[in-house]
């Protein structure tokens, strides 16, 4: 199997470190260096791909109610999201009176950086990936719970009651949703036997899980779009912004830099949620195979394992982002209604389904 | 003193100073935050030392789901907002001894202790290996304190449900 491009991104972070150690002598020296590049291009590429996702909600609520969208600044509007970074870096970052000065600064911080965390062990392309760690399932769901802490830090020390309302609704909300969330990603760990997110993609070579595992895999995938959709807040599950009722939640009193920061891990969480539905149930980076077609699969590795990647991440973002403006915003007891009286015992049932299924080989 | 010893300390310094901070924070919510980052330090710890699944069990249990509990029942009870009191002479006193004690004790434990390394084979700290020996009925297995832990939860949440559960009243 030899792709059609000579580059790929594994061919390119090879040659950069034989180039770095090749340049020091001191394996010390090397790793640091690489740590702190694959830092800075993470940063930047996240920065640059939730101005794409910005750009990307408002051309698809636009299309979704018929009208044009941002179509002013840059061509087709591209610019807009540009224009807003601008303003928001020069507007006055304000800390409300009575408001724990130091919880309310740090509250973003710990948004941002969970986010950013989380993107640690998903596998980007053929062998590109940050942090195989064996691990990986449980990592992401582990780190991501810290999330909620951020919000109610938020919430709290804003010294709003809008504010305390959304953190306690979003609290109440993220901590039962995890549970589904944890379950659906548990009933692929029991098909393929590792929790490693690259391991995970390998037992995908001669299909994806969500076609190899039968209806309990799709209920699964299911149950985690729509709980994950609920663990990022967004709509219809954004009980904690809701802007009509509580003028934007636990963020009312952020402004500037700090409000940027909530968005800028908003758009982050999106990515994060997607690719890893990507890579559980789609087979992230792995093309689509199908059992022994040879030649079938031998085409389709002349796909470049990037663009597979991004693309079922973007086709799972477009979908949760038409979600947003095609369902009402739940009440909060419809909300947990729906997690612990359909979600749960459904993940449940299906969790052991799964495991009857892998046991007794009734998957392909 | 190089790169590892490095990162051993700053973790003990974030584990050290989050505990310090958080017995000596004046708002309840703020000691809560401190805890947190203690306990975070402590998952950073065991990632150092390799034990990823440990790692991530800390950060499930005591991050995502002890701190959240004790902020919101902080939320619930407390008045979150307000200093907490000076607490009175006497009982500083008393927690001067406390610590001098446990100090004490402690300091007695490491000197006895040789930290001799263990002669049986390593065994790689895995998920698999993990839940293995979790469930194994041979001589060395856990699996009678591992049900013993899961009949306890069960009882707990079952607890919960009796207690949280509104019966409705009868016409």
């Amino acid at each position: 199997m030899k792709p059609l491009l000579a580059i790929s991104f594994s061919s390119l972070a090879n040659s950069f470190h034989q180039w770095l150690t090749a340049m020091f002598a001191n394996d010390m020296a090397v790793m640091v260096t690489e740590m702190v590049v694959v830092g800075i291009s993470l940063i930047v590429f996240l920065v640059l791909l939730s101005f794409f996702l910005g750009y990307m909600e408002r051309k698809v609520a636009a299309f979704m109610q018929i009208r044009l969208g941002p179509n002013r600044v840059g061509p087709k509007g591209s610019l807009q999201i540009v224009a807003d970074t601008v303003k928001l870096l020069f507007k006055e970052g304000l800390t409300p009176d009575n408001a724990d000065k130091f919880l309310f600064n740090l509250a973003p911080f710990i948004m941002v950086i969970t986010s950013m965390l989380v993107v640690a062990p998903i596998a980007f392309a053929r062998d590109f990936q940050i942090w195989d760690i064996s691990i990986g399932v449980l990592y992401v769901s582990s780190v991501s719970s810290i999330t909620v802490i951020g919000i109610l830090m938020a919430g709290w020390s804003s010294n709003n009651k809008y504010s305390l309302l959304g953190a306690m609704r979003s609290g109440a909300q993220i901590v039962s949703y995890e549970l589904s969330i944890g379950l659906s990603l548990i009933s692929i760990v029991v098909l393929s036997g590792s929790l490693s997110l690259g391991d995970i993609v390998n037992s995908q070579v001669n299909g994806w899980w969500i076609f190899k595992g039968h209806i309990p895999v799709v209920i699964a995938f299911i149950v985690f779009i729509i709980a994950s959709t609920a663990e990022i807040n967004r709509a219809p599950f954004d009980m904690a912004e809701a802007e009509q009722e509580l003028t934007a939640g636990f963020h009312t009193e952020y402004a500037g830099m700090k409000f940027a920061m909530f968005l800028l891990s908003e758009y982050i969480n999106l990515f994060v949620v997607s690719a890893i539905a990507a890579t559980i149930f789609l087979g992230g980076w792995m093309p689509l195979h199908i059992g022994n077609w040879q030649a079938f699969n031998q085409a389709m590795d002349y796909i470049p394992s990037s663009l597979w990647f991004f693309g079922k991440t973007f086709t799972i973002i477009f979908i949760i982002m038409w979600f947003r403006w095609t369902f009402p915003r739940l009440r909060v007891d419809q909300l947990l209604n729906l997690e612990w009286k359909y979600l749960l015992p459904i993940s449940m049932v299906n969790v052991i389904l799964v495991t009857v299924m892998a046991i007794m080989g009734w998957h392909f | 003193m190089n790169a590892s010893t490095m990162v051993f300390y700053i973790l003990s310094a974030v584990i050290l100073g989050g505990a310090l901070l958080s017995v000596t924070a004046k708002k309840i919510f703020r000691a809560a935050v401190f805890l947190l980052f203690s306990l975070i330090g402590i998952a950073g710890l065991y990632f150092y030392l390799n034990y990823e699944f440990i790692a991530a069990v800390q950060i499930v249990v005591y991050v995502g789901g002890i701190v959240v509990l004790i902020i919101f029942s902080i939320f619930l009870t407390h008045e979150s907002g307000r200093d907490m009191k000076e607490p009175s002479m006497i009982s500083n006193l008393f927690a001067v001894f406390a610590c001098c004690f446990a100090a004490a004790l402690t300091y007695l434990f490491i000197k006895e202790e040789h930290f001799n390394a263990t002669p049986n084979p390593t065994l790689e700290p895995s998920a698999r290996n993990i839940g293995t020996q979790m469930l194994d009925i041979t001589r060395y297995g856990y699996i009678l304190p591992f049900e013993a832990v899961s009949i306890l939860l069960l009882a707990a949440m079952i607890g919960c449900i009796v207690i949280a559960i509104k019966l409705k009243p009868k016409e």
